[in-house]
Formats: C-alpha cells, sequence, structure tokens
C-alpha cells in the first residue's frame, strides 16, 4: 500500500509546490491579463493537489486531512521533482518551468485515465482539461519570448540553461513509481520521455530556440532530497498552520 | 501602464443559441493571445460558451455629437412601436 500512498503524493506535491510557485505572482505579474493568467493556473493546480491529497489521506486512513498532508510535512517528506520548486525568476524563467513541467504533466495525464485506480483515473480526467490549457498557453508563451525581441530571446535562453538540468528527473522512476506501474496504478514516466521530447522540439523549432544536448541531470526530489529552495518555500506556505495548528476560515 | 500592446474588443456567447455580447476589452498582441487573455479574464466563472475577439481598431463608432441628427428624429415616431395591436388573450410571454 506504502508506494500507492507515496505515488499520489508525488503527484499532490508536484501539483501543489508549483501551483505555490505561482501563486507568488499574484499582483506582480507583467500585464493584469497574464496576472490572472498566472494565477488562474495556480489555482488550477492547487485545486488538483487537493483532489489527490483527499484520495492520500484515504489511502493512509490515519484519520489525517488534505490540510495535514500541505501543511505538517516537512522538506524531507515532500516528493515533488526539483523543476517546480525553483524559483520564479524573471517571466520568461517562470513560463519555461511551466512548459517543460505542462508538456510532462498533459502527458501523464493522458496516461493516468487508463489507472487501475478509479478516483485517479477521475481525477486525472478532470485535470486533464486544465493541463491542456496551461500546456497551450505555456508553449504559446515560449513561442512568443523565443521569436520575440533580442531581449526576450536573451532571457528564455537563459531559463533553458538554468532550468534544463532539472528537467531529466521528470524520466528517471523513483521505486514507488515503479511499483504504481507493476500494479497498473501509475505510469512509467521514462516511457513519457520520447512523447515530452517531441513536444519541447516541436515548441523549440517554431521558437527559434535550440533544445540542449543531453546532460547531467539534478534529481532526488521524488524521494524527499529537495535543492535548499523548497525549505522557503514551505516556511512560508505552511507558516499559518505551523503557528496556529488548525485554524480555518 | 506603459502598455504598447493593442487593444481587443471581447464579446462573449452566454448559452448557445443567444448572441454574442460585449464584455469589455483588454491587450494583447495578437487575436490567439486575446482569446486565451478573455478566457482568464470573462470567464473565470462559467460565462460563456464561445468568445469573440474583434481589435478595437477595427471598430467604427457613431460620433456622440452628432446624436441629435442620428437618434433624437425616432423619438416621436411612436408608431414604429408594435404598441397598436390589440393581442388575443391567449397569446402570452410577449
Amino acid at each position: 500500500m506504502n508506494y500507492k500512498l507515496n505515488y499520489i503524493l508525488h503527484l499532490a506535491d508536484n501539483a501543489l509546490i508549483l501551483g505555490h510557485r505561482l501563486s507568488e505572482w499574484c499582483g506582480h505579474g507583467p500585464v493584469l491579463e497574464q496576472d490572472m493568467a498566472l494565477t488562474n493556473i495556480a489555482l488550477d493546480l492547487v485545486g488538483q493537489s487537493r483532489s489527490l491529497y483527499q484520495l492520500a489521506a484515504s489511502i493512509q486512513d490515519e484519520g489525517k486531512t488534505e490540510d495535514d498532508l500541505a501543511y505538517f510535512r516537512d522538506v524531507i517528506d515532500f516528493k515533488n521533482v526539483l523543476l517546480v520548486e525553483q524559483e520564479n525568476g524573471d517571466f520568461a524563467q517562470t513560463i519555461l518551468r511551466q512548459f517543460l513541467f505542462d508538456a510532462y504533466n498533459f502527458h501523464l495525464y493522458q496516461k493516468l485515465l487508463k489507472s487501475s485506480d478509479k478516483q485517479l483515473s477521475a481525477i486525472a480526467e478532470k485535470s486533464l482539461k486544465e493541463i491542456t490549457y496551461h500546456l497551450r498557453w505555456s508553449s504559446e508563451w515560449v513561442i512568443r519570448l523565443g521569436d520575440g525581441t533580442e531581449e526576450s530571446n536573451r532571457r528564455i535562453n537563459e531559463a533553458i540553461e538554468a532550468l534544463w538540468p532539472y528537467a531529466g528527473e521528470l524520466f528517471i522512476p523513483a521505486t514507488y513509481e515503479l511499483e504504481a506501474v507493476k500494479e497498473g496504478l501509475g505510469v512509467d514516466s521514462a516511457s513519457l520521455k520520447e512523447l515530452w521530447s517531441t513536444e519541447i522540439k516541436n515548441v523549440f523549432d517554431e521558437a527559434n530556440l535550440e533544445v540542449p544536448e543531453e546532460s547531467w541531470v539534478q534529481k532526488g526530489g521524488k524521494n524527499g532530497i529537495h535543492t535548499e529552495k523548497l525549505g522557503f518555500l514551505l516556511a512560508e506556505m505552511q507558516f499559518l498552520q505551523r503557528a496556529y495548528p488548525g485554524q480555518e476560515w | 501602464m506603459d502598455n504598447n500592446w493593442p487593444l481587443w474588443e471581447v464579446f462573449i456567447r452566454s448559452k448557445s443559441g443567444l448572441h454574442h455580447k460585449h464584455v469589455g476589452s483588454l491587450h494583447a498582441v495578437d487575436a490567439e493571445m486575446a482569446i486565451q487573455n478573455a478566457r482568464d479574464v470573462y470567464t473565470r466563472r462559467s460565462e460563456g460558451v464561445s468568445i469573440w475577439v474583434v481589435a478595437s481598431s477595427n471598430i467604427t463608432a457613431s460620433n456622440p455629437e452628432n446624436g441629435e441628427a442620428l437618434f433624437d428624429p425616432a423619438n416621436d415616431k411612436v408608431y414604429r412601436h408594435p404598441t397598436f395591436y390589440n393581442l388575443p388573450d391567449e397569446l402570452k410571454h410577449i
């Protein structure tokens, strides 16, 4: 059962941490329209994480709630990939992080529709509509930035350089992923690499961007070994529940 | 705000069968982005099933100064309103 809980937590943590990162843009977007787009996507992701945490809590069956899982676990308990905890940086970096993740998430959730777990496949079906839009939005922006001005092209290239080492981790399955695949619950993330690469290449081609060579990969997030950035994120996100446990609206 | 993106007018159809209604405007670099922005700005609460965007620069508006010539002549032509017909009682919703 442990693999099942870990697998769902991994999916939930990816959504929550990326959603929280995007929420940091609230009120800081470059233009009103994009401020709303960023925060809409943030809300989509936080909403997806809620459904997944509820499922995880019911698997765990220790009387815990979605809030316990989001607010009372420490860095080492979080199973999100390193990519999603990276800082927002400039708009280009936020866009690229989103695009690299959306392209992966889109194909992952399409396959999760066939999960042996009925609840997980129902969550995937609902989430996929949102993720399809996220991918469309972030792809459009990568093309605009890459094929835009000299400055936007420079910035998106800097983002590629900064984030590329974190992309590889998506396709290196953790033990609980492999067990979830065996049981028909989950998807073999290594099998998504080709679909992802095609997605990236098509958009980069249109954006006049070079796909970097395969190189050294930063990994560990799936097993709770995170970059220092996650600690700061959790400190802010969890502050209220840690300081005033059980507070409600 | 210093923003050189062109302005777009947004029209939303709230239900199939109804017509598109003007709901507001927004900035975007092109039509595709205008649709995406309209989706995020104007349909967050399930307001619509279809979106039109039109570059504001493509709209020709009547000049308020010509208001008298354009609209006042209709004021004393009450016979243009279909209020002089006797309708049978069985007819409802008119």
